[in-house]
């Protein structure tokens, strides 16, 4: 068992001592005797266990970026030959970081106890490289700062005390790092590499194989195991279910899974790539994706999108995940891969069953493929409770090719409304053909009401996920009126 | 004005807009809360429970042993070992390790391990047997049962009957509203150690270190002065932490004794949402008359809280709703009845507002829905209904500045353009279809003081050292709400010394004993009068020292120690002119009344009822503040907690007749939303309001913990207005349900577009509510009784909170 993992901690490398393979990053760092990372809910959803580990750069290869991550998620096994900075790394009570300081005086703090949590995702966004260069993705009225501060790097973060204005000006006061402080010069240096790891005790094995291949055979092996890529979702099973997997296999690093390629006929978007090195990478390729681009700042919070993979979304089959919905609309295919070969499946035949899909065991989703063109007329909308950081009751992607002034192509992704994501196939089969008018609107909207098989739970009724099925197209409809949507082609 | 709210003319630390006083300590992470100190501890066990897996169920079967097997496993603690009192509670109604389980969750008994994960796995192991019983799980179904617990108090004044029978415009209805989880980020901790004398030390997230001491000792069958409890800190309580805490230190206290190690007892989230109490939701049936001109004559109601398997504060929380439901409003006849029913769930408790949120609820719903029938705007039906100075409320209590309410409200109006943006908004609903605005101004007037007059009292120990630093201790705990900063404001401007000069040490049942809850408030004003007492007698002393010769502090200090002046000092305070009759209902329970008003401006998309918070302004009352920058963080963080009970947070139970019937099914993070960054008003502006000396409280100040949260009904009455603008004509009254979800205001959005016929029945008799029958126990007469005389058993009868 005496494992060789170290871990470097506010800039001090540690082993891994009596931490054992399901040992979260957060419990093994308060062990350590750091305790600025606190647990809040062990699920990813309030930020309190917030910490800044070194990640590779998506924009600017062979650099690093201080990225946020929820420490309660991650198994500190995923972080061996990582680089973490906490709350006490940043500053101390004599010698205070920027971000500390502007919320300790601002009234960003009473309990104090979600603080340092904010403090590491104020500190990612300070550092962001291209801040000042605008934030990605679509920004409501007030989210961004004049210091280019945007206010989503917040958004996985809770605070029950403040209300959060004093929080917000505080992050909307920083100004820029200074040239000799350390962890900004950290960006022009390489990240730390991926490191081989594998890791057992009574309770399993963890393994970060070094190559794709060694992953397919580990899968092929043992059938049980399971994959994971930022635990986004296997740290909630762990936390909070119980779960001790006895094969831990993560794929997060593997290049194979991370490539961002555009061709002419088709968008490729590795498996293992987070939501976050989607947005930006996206961006910075001056792509521009429908749908998927419209889910992912509505998608969780950006600490969980700086794990979560579309690998690990669809790989779940949750049927809430919200990039399923949208990629169904844009006619995704995926591309499995095992020691055998690979082979693709459109997404539209990959859920069979309630998280059941048609993956065997010893497959991995390597990527996602979006085939070209792109529809001309979308819209995603995600019904939650909240803007930010919330599952969504109901989601449905919408894509039409209108020509002529004819709906040629429909597709809707629906999620939330049955056991698996799906296709309203009845409401497309209404709009394909018929004009683009209110009345096939209106007439569509009343088949699309009665897709699915909704149900009530906490998240929403039965009768208001139907009603919200009803909604989305009137409301395209009447969006794309507004804006004066070219429809035709 | 009094010398305890008058401010010296120099070094005057009050009033200065200070940081927290740990601010530097909590962005660093270095400050330590109770869970942090385990790291420190060498040998801890960690506890974990078994949890009942019926809402109601006999256990006929408890087998610990395969527990003994699991690796790491220490000891299975169940009833037998308790050496005192198996009771967690102070009306003795909360087993602590129960025969009867009485909610889905419920903890039959405790492992402790070597790690958190040997217990867990024992406890897993722990076998144990159950006959499900039946279940009552909503307040209706309790209602039909008969299943009431507690005194069931009317607050009355005048004859309803006939004031209803000859109003000009008599309305009757209900509303069924949700409660609020705490959601501390901080979940319940408790760390307790045994020294070699068997002496028990707890360090606990307690809101009322007193009250887990005396649980605490009840339970092992200790004195008092054989437990200490420690509070550093808490990462949150908001009333969360006043009562439920006991239950958990007393399992650390009882393992710790029996193991002689120390024992943790640290909640998870899930855990804590299944097994600790929430903010009482209510069930309100009303009749209200009217006069042509809008003015309310009569107001019969009665509230039922849901009170969960015991009672806790389920009583007191029952009489500060009723002493709220007349908000700012003067209502001339008026009966108030209140119950409490038993259900199967977790016991709820006091949240921030402690019932009055919940009184004042029922009176802006029936405001809110009554206004397009009388014909009058709600801002203008509101506003015609304010007290007048010297009114007196339903309970006999003069509302004394009650002109500061019309004050507050005319400055808001003109400070946030109230006149000129009604205008948009009207001129903007008229141009969008499918998306609405609806701005709204609601008051608050809230109580200040405990209603059980006993709580009002507190102490503080002061030490000033030779070298002229000072030490204070006082009995109030610090969960965020800046009142050390403020104890150290007042101990630095009472000595007239630098802010520096003071340090502040931890809330501990050794220094300063026999203290009330931090609680209702009260917490500056109670411990901030004891501090300053403490620091007046020192003063005095070095006043005759110093003889007239302006000698510098530390010389000063130096020259009373040489001359054998003792340089420190216990201070006490109790408040005055306060009296209360709960088997009546009257008094004058409260010092004074705080005073708020809020204007929300929200805009609702009809397509699905998603909202959004435009802005909001705020005009509220703080008096002279001891502390802006801590007040500020108040009055924004209650408003947006306030707004987070009236649209986001949404408990359910399972009420379905499966095997989960019972089950809280928000019980995480991930099912229970509370506000983020987005809910956060886009235009937030926060004034307090001038001219607003409180005579008789220390330095002029009045409290802010608690008002706040309630000024949150603009955003409630805003989204009301805006699904109104959704009716084909005026006039349409909206009701919403609470809270009001995007689901929530959606259906009201599509009641509106079909005018719907309106819940409220116009005339009489209309909808009556409930009346008490004529057996119902009056509140709590037990408790006054032990105030009045020395009680047989000194931990019953102080529960009379408010």
């Amino acid at each position: 068992m005496g494992s060789d993992v170290r871990i470097t901690v506010n800039g001090q490398q540690r082993p891994l001592g009596s931490a054992r393979v399901h040992t979260s990053a957060l419990d093994w760092l308060r062990d350590q005797g750091l305790t600025g990372a606190k647990e809040g809910c062990a699920e990813g959803e309030c930020g309190a266990c917030s910490v800044l580990v070194a990640r590779p750069d998506p924009v600017d290869a062979g650099t690093t970026r201080w990225t946020a991550l929820n420490a309660c998620l991650v198994p500190v096994a995923a972080l061996d030959g990582q680089e973490i900075v906490t709350s006490e790394g940043l500053g101390t009570p004599d010698a205070l970081h920027e971000v500390q300081r502007e919320m300790a005086v601002r009234g960003g703090s009473q309990c104090g106890y979600c603080t340092p949590g904010f403090v590491c995702s104020m500190a990612a966004e300070f550092y962001r490289p291209d801040r000042g260069s605008g934030a990605p993705g679509d920004h409501a009225p007030g989210e961004v700062g004049p210091n280019d501060f945007d206010l989503h790097a917040l958004s996985g973060n809770l605070c029950r005390c403040t209300g959060y204005r004093p929080i917000r000006d505080a992050a909307f006061a920083l100004g820029a790092p200074t040239a000799d402080d350390p962890l900004a010069a950290r960006h022009a240096a390489p990240p730390p590499a991926p490191v081989a790891t594998h890791l057992a005790d009574l309770d399993g094995t963890f393994v970060r194989p070094s190559s794709l291949a060694e992953a397919l055979t580990v899968l092929r092996d043992h059938p049980d195991a399971v994959p994971v890529a930022g635990c986004t979702d296997h740290g909630v099973e762990v936390n909070l279910r119980g779960l001790r997997a006895s094969y831990v296999v993560a794929l997060d690093r593997l290049p194979e899974l991370r490539e961002l390629t555009a061709s002419d006929t088709a968008i490729t978007l590795g498996a293992a790539l987070t939501l976050s090195e989607i947005e930006t990478g996206l961006a910075s390729a001056g792509v521009s994706l429908p749908l998927l681009g419209a889910v992912i700042p509505q998608f969780a919070s950006r600490l969980i999108r700086n794990g979560a993979t579309l690998g690990g979304n669809l790989g779940t089959a949750s049927p809430i995940g919200d990039t399923a919905p949208a990629l169904l609309a844009l006619d995704a295919r995926l591309v499995l891969v095992s020691a055998d070969g690979e082979r693709e499946v459109a997404l539209a035949s990959y859920f069979t069953g309630y998280r059941e899909t048609l993956k065997r065991p010893d497959e991995l989703i390597r990527s996602v493929r979006i085939p070209l063109p792109l529809p001309g007329v979308t819209a995603f909308h995600k019904i939650a409770k909240r803007r930010f950081d919330d599952i969504s009751g109901v989601a449905v992607a919408l894509a039409l090719d209108v020509v002529d002034g004819i709906v040629v192509t429909a597709r809707i992704g629906l999620g939330g409304v049955a056991a698996t994501p799906l296709r309203a196939s009845a409401t497309e089969e209404v709009l394909t053909g018929a004009p683009w008018s209110s009345e096939t609107v209106a007439a569509a909207a009343e088949v699309l009401s009665g897709e699915g098989t909704p149900i009530d739970d906490q998240r929403a009724s039965a009768a208001y996920r139907s009603a919200m099925l009803g909604q989305a197209l009137p409301r395209l409809w009447h969006e794309s009126q507004d804006r004066g949507d070219r429809v035709v082609s | 004005m009094t010398s305890l709210s008058s401010r010296p003319e120099r070094d005057v630390s009050v009033g200065l807009e200070v940081p927290h006083e740990s601010a530097t300590l909590h962005v660093t992470g270095a400050a330590l809360y109770t869970d942090d100190l385990v790291q420190r501890t060498h040998g801890v066990l960690h506890a974990h429970p078994v949890c009942s897996p019926h809402a109601h169920a006999r256990v006929t079967g408890l087998r610990p042993e395969p527990a003994y097997d699991v690796a790491g496993v220490v000891r299975v603690l169940t009833g037998a070992d308790v050496p005192g009192v198996n009771d967690a509670g102070v009306k003795h109604d909360e087993p602590l390790f129960p025969d009867e389980v009485m909610f889905h969750g419920h903890a039959v008994c405790w492992v402790l391990g070597e790690t958190l994960e040997a217990a867990r796995r024992g406890a897993a192991a722990v076998e144990v047997d159950y006959e499900p019983l039946p279940a009552i799980v909503t307040v209706a179904e309790a209602i039909a049962a008969e299943s009431f617990q507690g005194g069931q108090p009317t607050v009355v004044r005048g004859d309803v009957e006939a004031a209803l029978a000859g109003a000009a415009h008599v309305f009757s209805g209900g509303i069924d509203f949700a409660g609020q989880e705490h959601f501390y980020l901080e979940t319940h901790c408790s760390l307790a150690l045994v020294d070699e004398a068997g002496q028990v030390f707890v360090q606990s997230s307690t809101q009322h270190p007193t009250e887990t001491q005396e649980i605490v000792a009840h339970v092992l069958g200790l004195d008092s002065h054989e437990v200490t409890v420690q509070c550093l800190r808490m990462g949150g309580g908001f009333g969360g932490k006043e009562m439920q805490p006991h239950g958990f230190a007393a399992i650390a206290a009882l393992g710790s004794r029996l193991t002689g190690r120390p024992v943790r007892v640290r909640l998870s989230r899930q855990q804590d949402m299944t097994m600790s109490g929430k903010r009482h939701g209510f069930d309100a049936h009303w009749r209200v008359g009217f006069d042509d001109a809008g003015l309310l004559v009569a107001l019969d109601a009665t509230l039922t809280s849901d009170g969960g398997w015991s009672l806790d504060l389920s009583e007191p929380v029952l009489a500060r709703a009723l002493c709220h439901v007349d908000n700012a409003y003067w209502l001339p006849d008026v009966r108030i009845n209140g119950r409490v029913v038993r259900t199967h769930k977790t016991s709820q408790t006091a949240f921030r507002g402690f019932g009055g949120p919940q009184g004042m609820l029922v009176i802006e719903d029936i405001l809110g829905r009554c206004a397009p029938l009388l014909g009058i705007e709600a801002r203008e039906l509101r506003r015609r209904n304010f007290y007048a100075d010297d009114q007196e409320t339903p309970y006999g209590q003069p509302v004394r500045h009650a002109s500061r309410i019309t004050a507050a409200w005319d400055q808001l109006v003109d400070s946030a353009d109230i006149a000129a943006r009604e205008a948009e908004v009207a001129s903007y609903n008229a141009s969008h279809e499918h998306t609405k605005r609806g701005l709204a101004l609601t008051p608050v007037k809230f109580g200040i003081s405990f209603n059980f007059t006993a709580f009002n009292q507190a102490g503080a120990l002061v030490h000033v050292y030779k070298d002229g630093s000072v030490l204070i201790n006082h009995g109030g705990t610090e969960m965020g709400q800046g009142l050390h900063t403020k104890m150290i404001q007042v101990a630095a401007t009472a000595l007239g010394v630098p802010l520096a000069r003071v340090r502040l040490a931890p809330t501990r049942t050794d220094k300063v004993p026999n203290t009330s809850a931090t609680a209702a408030s009260s917490g500056a004003d109670l411990n901030g009068a004891a501090v300053k007492d403490a620091c007046d007698q020192i003063t005095a002393r070095l006043r005759e020292v110093d003889a007239g010769r302006a000698l510098p502090w530390e010389e000063v200090v130096r020259e009373a120690y040489f001359s054998r002046v003792q340089l420190w000092a216990a201070g006490f305070y109790k408040t005055a002119g306060l009296h209360w009759d709960s088997s009546l209902m009257r008094g004058h329970p409260f010092k004074y009344f705080a005073y708020g008003v809020a204007a929300a401006e929200m805009e609702v998309d009809g397509f699905t009822g998603a909202y959004r918070t435009r802005r909001v302004d705020i005009v509220h009352d703080v008096g002279d503040s001891l502390s802006p920058l801590v007040d500020l963080g108040q009055i924004e963080g209650g408003f947006v907690q306030g707004a987070g009970w009236l649209t986001l947070e949404d408990l359910r139970w399972d009420a379905s007749s499966g095997l989960a019937r019972g089950r809280l099914s928000t019980q995480a993070a991930s099912t229970y939303k509370l506000p983020s960054f987005s809910e956060m008003p886009e235009v937030f502006n926060v004034s307090l309001l001038s001219e607003a000396h409180e005579d008789g409280v220390v330095y002029g100040s009045k409290a802010v913990g608690e008002p706040p949260l309630m000024l949150a009904f603009a955003v409630r009455e805003a989204l009301r207005e805006a699904c109104a603008a959704f009716a084909p004509q005026p006039g349409f009254s909206v009701d919403l349900a609470s809270p009001a979800t995007p689901e929530a205001v959606f259906w009201a959005v599509r009641a509106a577009r079909s005018c719907a016929p309106a819940p409220v029945t116009e005339g009489a008799p209309g909808v009556e509510p409930d009346q008490p029958s004529s057996g119902a126990p009056a509140l709590h007469p037990h408790s006054e009784q032990v105030a009045s005389r020395a009680p047989d058993n000194p931990v019953t009868g102080h529960r009379d909170r408010t």
